[in-house]
């Protein structure tokens, strides 16, 4: 393995760790800022030994705090930033993420999820994490974030995430799990030329230009062009409600004008954003829907009882966030029921609920196991039963 | 024939005058620590462009927003790790942390002795008013031992911080403490923060006739001012241990000056590939 090489083109057996690593290099991140934390560790480590080598800077910082906070700090003044945790560390970056999202601030966050509440199961699998990610901060904000199901996808999804999250402004997150953390598959890296880069949106204004309101979206997609740090627009980013200008705006309608741009900007292009992969779908007249480890589990089970004669098809969440509503919608005119397995007690199923009057029947476990591919296709032979 | 009458203060020239007159309250010691630091600014040779300025949550946060350098006002508490990304991503940055005494140390203190400890490229004012200004004068970790705010009425219990020594302790390479009223030393000060590679900290004692000053039975801006004129003493040599500031003991001074200025290695996280080859 070449240090020097910033992207390590070829066929490699990697920890889903190490993958989400290896996407943050190819992706030409250049800092990272983390603190240790089982099971996210490794990323850390592999950054460690390879960001110094080509250059980039890795930050061990002195808590979860500071490295979302210097995460947002290196993203203003032009870095791809990212960081990588657990749910203890997650949630205390909850306070900056909010941050990122009110200045607009782009930059990524993996979080290898384990057993929680608290400090759970540090060790094992969980997915309970995931309405955390999309409702941790105070306030209304839009944030996207993935679900890798393999290492390959660690390494894909984290360049997706930084090219989503400079596309569009805002905090991205990779909702890995202990399992595709710690599992080791071949991953394939394309050679560097073929690794996608969105670049930010630059202000067509020069500096000094008083005309210049660096928070006012003038196009469309409801992006402000974002300017860095040391380029000689000396303007203001601030974490309280803040007018077109970037100076605090602390009254009603500026505060109503802001927030609205913030979700609207994602919410209103859902479509150019959300991913999700159809198996099986075209004639099911049964539903599942799984991400992340669960969704190898929930493959398994679909096509086992699509043996079985069973007209059941999987709705696999690439992005988890923004969830698929539509898509849910759709098919609640073709199918019977929904089947949601996930190691949680019910997070993404109550998402699912949202959009249909359907049946939606949870396979769970609180976490600490994987979810196996039986309960979900004894829930899927159950269901097609009664259906 | 000199050019007397001036469209625009000098000082102008480092204001975004569009935002002022600023929020402070009458006898706050923000506003001449603010002007120190923009004429420490104009003074310094580095251009505008390369000052960033970064503070927290506070009445002495919203000063970056006065400033016409890139300027960030971030969480209650987190400046300090901010304005250590923007030093490293860029560090040809003159970075300024200013921001109070509530922000830095209480809900901030672990980052700034961890940003101390490492030696980062940034420069930290911290105006000391003793107390938590926005929200109404609470106590926080300076209030010093007897002295009232709103969440000790009956007079704080417990030791307050000693800025200085912590500081220094925590091995930044310039330390000074002034006054609000040291308007020339407290630049100088600020001046020689930017000269200087390292993590740097100056402490501005500051009357806060509101929130500290009112509970503790000091009259107004003028009285609290004179307080600290009456009690100054400067030595630049100070044993660090004995800069605590105790209200009640009318006989101990408060010790002015630059107490620390020492040169090692600003914090570069990419040091040991530099020295590889030797």
């Amino acid at each position: 393995m070449s240090d020097q090489e910033r992207v390590l083109t070829g066929s490699h057996f990697l920890l889903g760790d190490h993958a989400c690593a290896e996407g943050a290099m190819a992706a030409g991140c250049d800092l990272f800022a983390g603190y240790p934390i089982t099971p996210s560790t490794e990323t850390a480590e592999r950054l460690a030994l390879r960001m110094p080598a080509v250059g980039a800077i890795f930050l061990q910082m002195e808590d979860e705090l500071a490295s979302m906070s210097a995460l947002v700090g290196a993203s203003l003044a032009g870095a791809r930033a990212m960081s990588a945790t657990s749910g203890p560390g997650f949630a205390l970056m909850m306070e900056n993420i909010g941050m990122a999202a009110m200045m607009e601030a782009p930059c990524v966050v993996v979080n290898i999820q384990r057993g929680a509440p608290s400090t759970g199961l540090p060790t094992l699998v969980g997915q309970s994490d995931m309405m955390q990610c999309k409702w941790g901060s105070h306030g209304d904000y839009e944030i996207v974030a993935y679900s890798p199901s393999s290492p390959q996808e660690c390494f894909d999804h984290v360049i997706k995430a930084f090219n989503t999250a400079d596309r569009w402004r805002i905090p991205v997150f990779v909702m890995a799990d202990e399992l595709i953390g710690h599992m080791t598959e071949r991953v394939v890296i394309p050679p560097a030329d073929q690794i996608p880069r969105v670049e930010r949106k630059r202000p067509r204004h020069k500096p000094g230009d008083p005309s210049f309101l660096h928070c006012l979206a003038e196009d469309e997609d409801l992006v402000p062009p974002i300017v860095h740090a040391g380029e000689g627009y000396r303007v203001n980013f601030d974490s309280l409600t803040h007018d077109e200008k970037g100076y605090p705006a602390t009254f009603p309608d500026p505060h109503d004008r802001l927030v609205r741009r913030l979700v609207n900007k994602i919410r209103l292009h859902t479509d150019q954003i959300m991913e999700y992969e159809e198996i099986f779908l075209d004639d099911a007249e049964l539903a599942v829907i799984a991400y992340g480890s669960t969704a190898r589990s929930a493959r398994r089970a679909v096509n086992e009882a699509r043996k079985d004669g069973i007209r059941v098809g999987l709705l696999r969440l690439i992005t988890v966030w923004p969830f698929p509503e539509n898509k849910v919608r759709e098919l609640s005119k073709q199918v019977k029921a929904f089947v949601v397995p996930e190691v949680n007690l019910g997070q993404m199923s109550r998402e699912t609920e949202r959009f249909t009057s359907l049946p939606v029947i949870g396979v769970n476990h609180a976490g600490g196991v994987m979810m196996a591919p039986d309960p979900i296709f004894d829930t899927i032979r159950e269901v097609a039963k009664n259906a | 024939m000199p050019e007397i009458l001036v469209e625009a203060h000098p000082i102008d020239a480092v204001f975004r005058t569009d935002r002022l007159p600023h929020i402070f309250c009458p006898g706050c010691g923000i506003g001449p620590t603010m002007h120190a630091y923009a004429q420490a600014i104009l003074e310094s040779g580095i251009p505008k462009d390369q000052h960033a300025c970064v503070s927290g949550i506070g009445c002495t946060a919203r000063v970056p927003g006065y400033m016409d350098v890139d300027s960030y006002h971030t969480t209650h508490g987190r400046s300090i790790p901010f304005a250590l990304a923007i030093a490293l991503v860029k560090p040809e940055m003159e970075v300024t942390v200013f921001s109070g005494d509530g922000d830095l140390f209480g809900i901030g203190g672990n980052h700034f002795i961890h940003a101390a400890r490492r030696n980062v490229d940034i420069n930290v004012i911290c105006i000391n008013n003793f107390n938590y200004g926005m929200t109404g004068g609470q106590a926080g970790p300076t209030l010093p031992l007897g002295a009232k705010a709103t969440t000790a009425p009956y007079g704080n219990t417990e030791p307050p911080f000693n800025l200085p020594y912590l500081a220094a302790a925590c091995g930044a390479v310039f330390v000074a403490r002034w006054t609000a009223l040291h308007v020339r030393q407290l630049k100088d000060a600020i001046l020689r923060a930017m000269q200087k590679k390292g993590f740097t900290f100056i402490e501005v004692l500051s009357p806060c006739p509101v929130g500290f000053g009112s509970p503790n039975d000091i009259g107004d801006a003028i009285e609290e001012v004179w307080l600290y004129r009456e009690r100054c003493v400067v030595n630049h040599d100070a044993y660090l241990p004995d800069l605590e500031i105790d209200l009640r003991r009318k006989d101990v001074p408060f010790v002015m000056g630059n107490f620390v200025d020492i040169d090692k290695a600003p914090f570069d996280p990419l040091a040991m590939m530099k020295n590889k080859g030797e």
